[in-house]
């Protein structure tokens, strides 16, 4: 009996990540993988809106100017708006993105990983006034480079974060090889440590994949020069032909 | 199930399911996209889950986690009812906020109108006092705003009747930032609303003693009294909103201090958002109503004491019973 029990042990719950990246769980059951973004992403997004900004005040300016005293009333509403409510109205109303953290492809979430709404949008934005204190956002940048999810003192009173959108990466080719069973049986990790080689093969140098096989070679009782292909072996048996 | 044939015989549904997430991230859904998304949704988490479990390729569990991250974004995207929720706070909300969070409101309050008429007697009976707090040529310029021979009073007071919507301009873009800055400047310990309150509250109080002391009377307070009432009470309430900041960065209880300051800040928010709708009317009165001069001070006087009792009885009286849903 005690033989079975070992084998069938509950698997270990997931291990926190190592990196930066934040495991959340959702009440579907499963874990969102949140990659906040530090403080370049972030510092390159908010210059390009303030460029965006800029511009926008100044071809209004320009363009009110010649309307008179109507437009100095309509100039000072739009630079109330552009000051305090740009941010908002597109973090709200865009999915969580400025044109700048568009281009830069990120987005603010709550701290669970859902679409940040009026309540969070605003506090952010408005505690912006204490994160620029003293100087050039010298608080900001302190309490950003000193939190976990790097975050500024507007993203810790709001409860928000900001990520990377992630793009979809093409799948990557795995080496020709026959498919074999493995010698010995595997736990999960194992098994997934095993494809994510194969699947990985294409970014490493050949001496690199030889020296990682090579780990392997005497439980798999092989040379070490043999190792890797027995790898991409294993890893084609256990994936299967469709 | 090998992972082979997990991909062949799901793929079609994931493909679905991604044209479906780039037609709604791209806000171009059509009723057809909407219709069984939460079925899919859950279907694709279950599908996640036994990936993980079944230990595929780290490749086809970052594919699937990347189309439940998006998903997850649509489906708990922010449904905002702007309309209904302002008029329920409106007519219920704020002020019953405003009685919850008495503590803060009441100090804000004794800070800012205690500074404002202290600062008001000291200055009518010690003349002097107000060079202490502004230069001769602001003095200056103030008393011409407020001189009794002019046409219309407060800034721009020298231009015509047209002008009325760059003063309803700048009072917005004035008072509101002021406001905010009173409110953000709470996170340092609230440190910074406390500042602002009685800066705000000394700089008001020595121009209404110092233009009280010099006979510009009716000029002066026929013009201040009625957007005061929402003006001033509305300065008064963004500090409290940044003094409830700092106060749970000082004094967190048994929660911790981020914690705490998350909390803070859920209801100073909406402080600050009730803020907001009063300094619109406060301007709104103030470029239209009070910079006229064709009506009587006395007129004025009693529009004002009107205002100033609607604004008492709103705190105190609406709210009181759950609002109509």
């Amino acid at each position: 009996m005690p033989s079975t029990a070992v084998r069938h042990a509950p698997p270990a719950p997931p291990t926190a990540p190592l990196d930066t990246r934040l495991r959340i769980e959702t009440p579907e059951g499963i874990d969102l993988i949140l990659r906040p973004a530090s403080l370049v992403p972030r510092a390159l997004a908010f210059t390009i809106d303030l460029a965006i900004r800029g511009l926008i005040l100044g071809v209004m300016f320009v363009l009110l100017f010649t309307l008179g005293q109507f437009g100095m009333g309509l100039g000072a509403i739009l630079m109330f708006l552009v000051t305090w409510w740009y941010m908002v109205l597109f973090e709200v109303l865009n999915q969580g993105r400025s044109p700048g953290k568009q281009i830069i492809g990120l987005r603010v979430v709550h701290d669970d990983g859902t679409p940040v709404g009026w309540g969070a949008s605003l506090t952010r934005n408005l505690l912006r006034f204490a994160d620029i204190l003293p100087f050039g956002y010298t608080l900001g940048i302190l309490s950003c480079l000193n939190s976990r999810g790097f975050k500024r003192l507007g993203d810790i009173a709001a409860g928000t974060l900001v990520i990377y959108r992630d793009r979809s990466a093409e799948r990557p080719p795995l080496a020709a090889a026959e498919p074999l069973r493995a010698p010995f049986a595997m736990n999960l990790e194992e098994q997934r440590a095993l494809l994510e080689f194969a699947e990985r093969q294409g970014g490493l140098s050949a001496a690199r994949r030889t020296e990682l096989a090579a780990i392997l070679a005497e439980p798999l009782g092989v040379s070490p020069e043999q190792a890797e292909a027995r790898i991409n072996g294993i890893a084609h048996g256990l994936l299967g032909s469709a | 199930m090998k992972q082979s044939l997990f991909e062949s015989h799901y793929q079609a549904e994931w493909q679905c399911f991604a044209a479906r997430l780039d037609a709604l991230e791209r806000g171009k859904a059509t009723r057809e996209d909407c219709q069984g998304f939460a079925a899919a949704y859950r279907q694709l988490c279950q599908q996640l889950a036994l990936a993980q479990t079944r230990g595929y390729s780290p490749h086809l569990i970052e594919q699937l986690q990347q189309l439940a991250m998006r998903g997850h974004q649509q489906f708990y995207r922010h449904r905002s009812q702007l309309g209904a929720r302002l008029l329920s706070f409106l007519f219920g909300g704020f002020p019953r906020l405003v009685r919850a969070e008495w503590r803060s409101v009441a100090l804000a309050f004794g800070l800012f109108f205690g500074s404002l008429i202290g600062m008001g007697l000291l200055t009518y009976f010690y003349p002097e006092l107000i060079y202490s707090l502004m230069d001769p040529d602001q003095v200056q310029n103030m008393e011409s705003m407020y001189d009794p021979d002019a046409h219309r009073l407060g800034r721009f007071g020298e231009r015509g009747s047209s002008d009325d919507w760059a003063m309803f301009g700048f009072y917005i873009m004035n008072n509101i930032g002021i406001a905010f800055q009173t409110f953000a400047s709470g996170l340092l310990l609230g440190l910074g609303s406390l500042f602002f309150l009685l800066f705000n509250g000394l700089t008001i109080g020595a121009v209404a003693g110092h233009l009280t002391e010099i006979g510009y009377i009716h000029t002066f307070w026929s013009f201040v009294i009625g957007h005061g009432a929402f003006e001033l009470t509305a300065i008064a309430f963004s500090g409290a909103a940044g003094l409830k900041l700092g106060w749970a960065l000082l004094a967190p209880g048994r929660l911790t201090r981020g914690e705490a300051l998350r909390q803070a800040a859920r209801t100073s928010v909406q402080l600050v958002g009730g803020v907001i709708l009063f300094l619109l009317i406060a301007a709104f009165i103030e470029a239209y109503w009070s910079s006229m001069t064709y009506t009587t001070p006395t007129v004025k006087y009693a529009v004002g004491a009107a205002l100033w009792a609607l604004v008492l009885a709103y705190f105190l009286l609406v709210g009181r019973r759950h609002a109509p849903d």
